[in-house]
């Protein structure tokens, strides 16, 4: 076992842990928050996205002592005081989760985007997402809601 | 898949002594005759791949027996909860009463899910008998390997048409891939390819044979569209292998076989009754938003420029709003309760079982308009068979068509039952009480009116009923349908093709659907978005491989083309509205249509932009490697 010091969701915490635990074992099954989730173990579907000091990571290829002494945020951690992030919101506005199984990790991936740029056009949203499959709304609503997120109030 | 019809080959199940499971075969007319005088006759050969449905939540169960109550609750991810609870008290022996199944959020289906699978009642058995909790998840290459995969057909097809591009006959032989074993609709679902194999047109002359063959893979049965897409390929070359004969423009060659408008109720040479359409209206509407020939023209440039663009159509119409029960095993109907509690707000009980298609919220909608309450009040409750006791659950676009349909009969009798007590406070007739905007008042009375918040307190305190009315303001409905629905559409895909490698950027996908009464047109357009993706997928970039030992090769997510999001553009949608007699709202179902109707267009567009390239065999999907070859085809 082996000791992880970490932020989750503003919280620091620590615990013991195998060396070879996933990030997305830990912050499931140690921490308990099953909002991240998991659509395969090859690092392609996304749906394990989360955020390690800002940066969008795919929490199935990353052990948690990776983790070690870095800000971890799920999609639990994204909204404040009860309200949405303006993602989540827009996401809900726009229509862009029909099952919501990618929907964490496509919210986290589209959260690193606008961090870097904040006007991304189509191609580049859609650039963006390339490692986060959606089955259900065929990107089309997700696209829109990015750029609703996007767009200054 | 042809390999294991031959003699020589091993069998799947010996004491079958064939690996033929069923041939049928339908004649409508006289096919031999009228090929052999039409003046046009084509042949191709269509290859519908296998497809894996890829819900991005694969399956899980959890299975606990309590043996103090003698109670075995399982959690599944499935589409037909109270199917998995019949079968499961059935296979794990204990008494449907006391088995309680629960499908919680389920992150997507798209059919795979409305199926038995043998983790269910294992992990009952298992749990039962070592008195433990027991938990299951697949693994992504389990879900590739053990989840039912779709469509493996194999179409030898042939059409004959007049000179001037009217189809006379079509014959069609099918070979269907089942893989190993039969599933839960596994012979229904390519019996939705014969059903549809005649499209949106009027055609006298039909000959289908269809055989179901058993071979060494994973079972194939219900994924998104499950037959229909099959057909509407089939179909949608044909017209194209037409246009082509007669040397018509494809869309001219539609117009002149579209059953009419005013034909409907329409029956096929096949015996399939269309509900109602307008497949003309579809297509002009489509063409004129497409900008069809500026469309014809740009393409013009581009092949002058050197370019490889090219546009595609596709006119589908498809069967769904499964049942009515006399062509289900296990009944057709749908259920739904309301309850509305004595403050007023309600309870929505449907026995369909949602995997993200909304009916929560267009359910709620169409009782918060109906009952005049607000829509956070109203829950609508699903998927746990202890709370919802009966019910047929979601799958081949039934949703608002079946369930949606049971959900009105309730409101219908809720306000009838409010009317009555509203007439009783209010001392009129029933007849004189008008219900709107959630008020109940005598007609030309406004003034007096009783909110429905009152009505449902008054019933449930029941000091002042009408002396033969029970107290409680509580619907139940079975919705039996009297038929089925038959959406349709038209889609128009633009794609341009890399003369170097064969890559097809799809450039535009242009769609107008009809599924007749639309109660939410924003999760009408999201299923529509989610099936053109998924069909542009079977165009485009899925495919399931085997080596010839029978190990599958696309086993994980870096094998099996998912569409990614920028290998897909924004889609630009429109619709007709054709109601439905078949159901009280006049909806018919929007679940599938996009897959229908995408996979044809984009194909025909890939060709259209190969000309003078063929490809015979058509083999889908239509990659690079696929189209770079037809390209080194010498010009014939």
């Amino acid at each position: 076992m082996t000791k992880v010091t970490l932020t989750l969701n503003g919280v620091e915490r620590s615990d013991d842990i195998e060396p070879r635990l996933l990030l997305v074992q830990y912050v499931r099954e140690v921490a308990g928050l099953t909002g991240t989730h998991i659509g395969c173990e090859t690092s392609i579907c996304g749906a394990c996205t989360v955020l390690v000091d800002r940066r969008a990571v795919k929490s199935c290829t990353q052990f948690a002592v990776q983790a070690e002494g870095k800000a971890v945020t799920t999609i639990e951690g994204l909204g404040t005081d009860g309200q949405l992030h303006p993602l989540q919101e827009a996401f809900w506005s726009e229509h862009a989760l029909q099952c919501g199984f990618c929907t964490p990790g496509m919210i986290l991936t589209a959260h690193q985007l606008l961090g870097a740029s904040n006007m991304p056009d189509e191609g580049e949203i859609r650039h963006a997402l390339e490692g986060n499959l959606c089955r259900c709304t065929g990107y089309h609503n997700i696209v829109r809601a990015i750029q609703a997120a996007a767009r200054p109030n | 898949m042809e390999a294991a019809t031959r003699d020589d080959t091993p069998l799947v199940h010996r004491a079958l002594g064939t690996n033929v499971s069923f041939t049928r075969t339908l004649v409508a007319g006289d096919p031999t005759e009228a090929f052999a005088s039409a003046p046009v006759v084509r042949r191709q050969r269509l290859v519908n791949q296998r497809l894996v449905p890829v819900a991005l939540e694969a399956r899980c169960v959890i299975a606990d027996y309590d043996p103090g109550p003698d109670k075995l609750t399982v959690i599944t991810s499935t589409q037909i909860p109270h199917t998995i609870r019949a079968l499961l008290a059935k296979v794990v022996a204990i008494p449907e009463h006391r088995v309680r199944v629960i499908a919680p959020e389920v992150g997507g289906g798209f059919g795979a899910k409305a199926n038995f699978y043998p983790e269910e009642p294992l992990l009952a058995y298992l749990s039962r008998r070592l008195l433990r909790r027991i938990k299951w998840t697949e693994t992504r290459t389990e879900a590739f390997q053990a989840t039912t995969h779709g469509r493996d057909q194999l179409c030898d097809l042939e059409v004959a048409a007049d000179a001037g591009g009217r189809l006379l006959a079509l014959r069609a032989t099918i070979h269907q891939d089942l893989g190993a074993y039969h599933q839960l609709f596994s012979p229904h679902v390519s019996g939705g390819t014969t059903a549809m194999i005649t499209g949106c047109y009027a055609v006298d002359h039909v000959e289908v044979t269809l055989k179901g063959v058993f071979t060494n893979k994973t079972p194939t049965d219900a994924y998104r569209g499950a037959g229909r897409p099959e057909a509407t390929l089939i179909i949608e070359r044909a017209m194209e292998l037409i246009a082509d004969g007669v040397g018509k423009d494809a869309a001219e060659v539609r117009r002149l076989n579209f059953i009419p408008a005013d034909a409907f109720p329409f029956e096929t040479a096949i015996g399939i009754r269309y509900d109602s359409g307008n497949y003309q209206g579809a297509l002009d509407k489509l063409l004129a938003n497409a900008d069809y020939t500026a469309l014809r023209a740009e393409q013009e440039r581009a092949r002058r420029e050197g370019r490889l663009m090219g546009i595609g159509l596709c006119n589908y119409v498809e069967m769904c709003g499964f049942g009515p029960s006399t062509m289900m095993s296990s009944g057709g109907w749908e259920t739904c309760e309301i309850e509305v509690r004595g403050s007023g707000t309600v309870v929505v009980k449907t026995g369909l079982k949602p995997t993200g298609q909304g009916e929560e919220t267009a359910f709620a909608q169409i009782v918060a308009d109906r009952l005049g309450v607000s829509l956070d009040d109203v829950e609508v409750i699903h998927g746990d068979t202890d709370l919802v006791g009966e019910g047929i659950g979601t799958f081949g676009s039934r949703g608002m068509a079946v369930g949606g349909s049971a959900l009105m009969r309730c409101v219908d009798t809720i306000r009838t039952k409010a009317r009555r007590i509203a007439a009783h406070l209010l001392e009129v007739h029933t007849d004189d009480v008008v219900f709107e905007d959630g008020k109940l008042h005598p007609t030309g009375a406004p003034a007096v009116a009783r909110s429905f918040g009152e009505i449902a307190r008054t019933a449930h305190v029941a000091t002042d009923l009408p002396p033969d009315l029970e107290p409680g303001l509580t619907a139940v409905h079975y919705y039996e349908p009297t038929g089925l629905t038959f959406p349709f559409g038209a889609h128009l895909a633009v794609v341009e093709i890399d003369r170097e490698t064969g890559w097809v950027t799809l450039k535009r996908h242009v769609a107008v659907d009809d599924c007749g009464t639309i109660i939410n047109p924003t999760i009408v357009e999201g299923q529509v978005h989610g099936g053109i993706a998924q069909g542009v997928g079977q165009a485009l970039f899925e495919t399931t491989i085997y080596d010839e030992f029978g190990q599958l090769l696309t086993g994980s997510l870096m094998d099996y083309a998912v569409p990614k999001a920028s290998l897909l553009p924004s889609f630009e949608l429109d619709r007709t509205v054709t109601s439905t007699p078949v159901n009280p709202l006049g909806a018919k179902g929007i679940g599938e249509a996009g897959t229908i109707g995408s996979t044809p267009a984009v194909v025909n567009a890939v060709l259209d932009a190969l000309r003078p390239y063929a490809m015979d065999p058509l083999t889908l999907p239509l990659t690079p490697e696929r189209v770079w070859r037809a390209l080194q085809q010498a010009a014939p």
